[in-house]
């Protein structure tokens, strides 16, 4: 229910939107362009880990469906874009000095608490609301992308070494790719006009990593770990929030992704709504 | 003065030496030696190793091999990182020979012309010239043959040894190993012989590639070009990579190693310039031969064995369970930072008692 304040809030806010359109720019436009992909169901393969009687199995297939179109970034963050970002002291810097050209080039060396700071940091900047996608949003828009990490192994309870020899080989085949960042294209566009899914830089989710297990007739359990997020690229991980830079070896026997970065969506199902608040935050009618 | 039972010891050990000096290391005649057999064998790139006897009942022979000095720029790391490796026969580690003790090894070594530098070899398994390294001493555009008699049995590093600048051949990719197999084969220190179903040759590099002001790894136009920049990060003593067969990722993934439960693998291990510390995560070693060197008995049973800089080791282990296992230089940042880590993949079937996972991971219960 809309209060009186409310609403005077969105007349004010309306006549400064009337008035910004004719002296345009006090909202900057994205410097990005947007992809949006229209609501719609699609078969997800859930993320985590499934365990059935204590053995591990592939996650189950399920239906999503979004009721609102997704907008997502046509590619991934810039190395500039993100300076941005620490110049306004609000991210952190990237570890290793960008080599000269580079501030055109997919960002790398992020972890997920960069790329958090960053979607609130150009939220707070624009006035829009931009976040990490969850990873059925990812996949959503990834389409004809997205690896499957179904490793379709007879369920050998007696066995264990086929799945993880499965999961090896299958993983061992995505990730032969040089890590060295690339113009935006190298890796094409997939059937949603995004550029670059899965090439050689994967993208930070919102998804927490969880191990769900069913047991028969007893109650299933979900333990969810915030502290590791689904990350998406070439084959889907599972990474601790504050590693920049994966690495494999030693006891982690598959191969890690080459790069972390940040794809962001755009919250614009109350789209209205969060342009007149930025306008009036904007305006100083509504400080937060 | 000499006590009588000190004589007795004398005896003893004069006998026992006799005893192990197997009638081929007497010394031959160049008449004799002239009559042996010859064997030309194809040397194959590691981690494999060229087919051999286990153990012969043939008479000693002259085994030919022959090696071509390779100075080519190879990629060492998965960022695309370039060195100039000098290589023999353009694998880094150089392949490995298998004689038997009392064979003659015989190396014809190429320096061809398209390369830059004078190159030699030095065998650990030899005797006298610095190992064989001041009557091989080549330049580009020439050959030589060095043959010598193996009178050790075990497992030896050989490496370049110019004069003036070893060890950056060394870092450089100019090593490998020869294995000097006993006549009857291994033993398990007990006189019960050993075979092994599979043989793997891991050579382990320590590299020191320079950096310029940004930290980005550098690239030069010849070998010669990055000399001096690559001995002052070698002066600092930390490799910037620790790899296996020459690059990070070398043995793992498509290229991992395989085996099957049941099956036993004999891994020797070289480490031409550093030591070293392999270990197979999830497995053993059954018996080690931590020196290399087959007239001592094996260790037994090892979690973790060394390898001296400048040696070879061997570690002879049966599969025991299916699986993907991590063969490592068990110092883990060297490992899992620096690049030491290679794969078995192992097929066959689960063994419950030796492991089984009791309760799977779930809720925490209350107790």
């Amino acid at each position: 229910m809309a209060t009186s304040s409310n609403l005077i809030l969105i007349a004010a806010a309306g006549a400064a939107a009337i008035a910004i359109g004719v002296a345009s720019t006090h909202v900057p436009p994205d410097a990005t362009e947007f992809v949006t992909i229209a609501a719609g169901s699609f078969s997800y393969r859930a993320s985590g880990e499934y365990l059935r009687d204590g053995v591990a199995v592939d996650a189950p297939l399920t239906t999503v469906t979004f009721d609102r179109p997704i907008t997502i970034m046509k590619r991934q963050v810039s190395r500039a874009e993100y300076q941005g970002c620490v110049d306004d002291g609000a991210c952190k810097p990237i570890d290793d000095a960008a080599p000269e050209g580079a501030g055109g080039l997919p960002a790398v060396g992020v972890d997920w608490h960069d790329a958090t700071t960053y979607a609130a940091w150009l939220s707070d900047r624009t006035g829009r609301h931009y976040r990490l996608p969850r990873d059925a949003e990812w996949v959503y828009a990834a389409g004809e992308r997205f690896s499957d990490d179904a490793l379709a192994v007879d369920g050998d309870a007696g066995n264990p070494a086929k799945r993880w020899i499965a999961a090896y080989d299958k993983e061992s085949a995505a990730a032969t790719l040089d890590p060295q960042p690339l113009p935006f294209g190298s890796f094409g566009r997939n059937a949603n006009g995004l550029l670059d899914v899965a090439g050689n830089v994967w993208e930070w989710t919102d998804s927490c990593y969880v191990r769900h297990a069913t047991h028969g007739a007893a109650k299933d359990s979900a333990v969810e770990n915030c502290g590791v997020r689904v990350v998406e690229g070439r084959h889907r991980a599972y990474m601790s929030d504050f590693i920049r830079n994966p690495r494999g070896g030693a006891c982690s026997v598959g191969p890690p992704p080459s790069n972390f970065g940040i794809r962001l969506v755009r919250d614009d199902e109350s789209g209205i709504l969060a342009r007149l608040v930025a306008m009036a935050r904007l305006l100083g009618i509504w400080r937060t | 003065m000499i006590t009588r039972r000190q004589a007795l010891i004398g005896t003893t050990i004069a006998a026992v030496a006799a005893a192990s000096r197997s009638p081929v290391l007497a010394a031959a005649s160049a008449e004799d030696v002239a009559n042996l057999a010859h064997e030309r064998v194809a040397l194959v790139a590691p981690p494999l190793v060229h087919p051999h006897e286990q153990a012969t009942s043939a008479k000693p022979k002259v085994v030919e091999f022959t090696m071509t000095i390779v100075e080519k720029e190879i990629v060492v790391d998965e960022a695309g990182t370039k060195m100039w490796a000098m290589t023999y026969n353009g694998s880094m580690p150089g392949p490995m020979m298998v004689v038997h003790e009392g064979d003659y090894v015989q190396l014809t070594l190429i320096n061809p012309e398209t390369n830059s530098l004078p190159h030699n070899i030095d065998f650990h398994a030899s005797t006298g010239a610095l190992g064989g390294g001041a009557l091989t001493l080549i330049n580009p555009g020439e050959q030589t043959t060095l043959r010598f008699k193996a009178t050790r049995p075990g497992v030896f590093v050989y490496h370049c040894a110019p004069p003036g600048m070893i060890p950056w051949h060394v870092v450089s990719g100019m090593n490998g190993a020869i294995m000097v197999l006993p006549r009857d084969g291994l033993k398990d220190g007990y006189g019960r012989p050993l075979h092994y179903d599979k043989i793997y040759y891991v050579g382990e590099s320590d590299l020191y590639i320079p950096r310029d002001a940004s930290g980005a790894y550098k690239a030069y136009e010849t070998p010669g070009d990055g000399y001096a920049d690559m001995i002052a990060v070698m002066r600092g003593l930390i490799p910037t990579h620790v790899v296996f067969e020459g690059a990070v990722g070398a043995l793992t993934g498509d290229k991992a190693m395989t085996a099957n439960v049941g099956e036993t693998v004999l891994i020797v291990h070289s480490q031409a310039n550093r030591d070293t510390r392999p270990h197979l995560i999830g497995g053993h070693g059954d018996f080690v031969w931590e020196t290399g060197k087959f007239s001592n008995g094996p260790l037994k049973d090892l979690e973790t064995w060394f390898v001296r800089g400048g040696s070879a080791g061997a570690a002879l282990y049966t599969f025991l369970q299916p699986g993907v296992y991590a063969y490592v230089n068990h110092n883990l940042i060297e490992a899992a930072e620096l690049g030491a880590t290679a794969h078995f993949k192992v097929g066959g079937t689960w063994n419950d008692d030796l492991m089984k996972q009791v309760s799977a991971p779930g809720p925490t219960v209350a107790e």
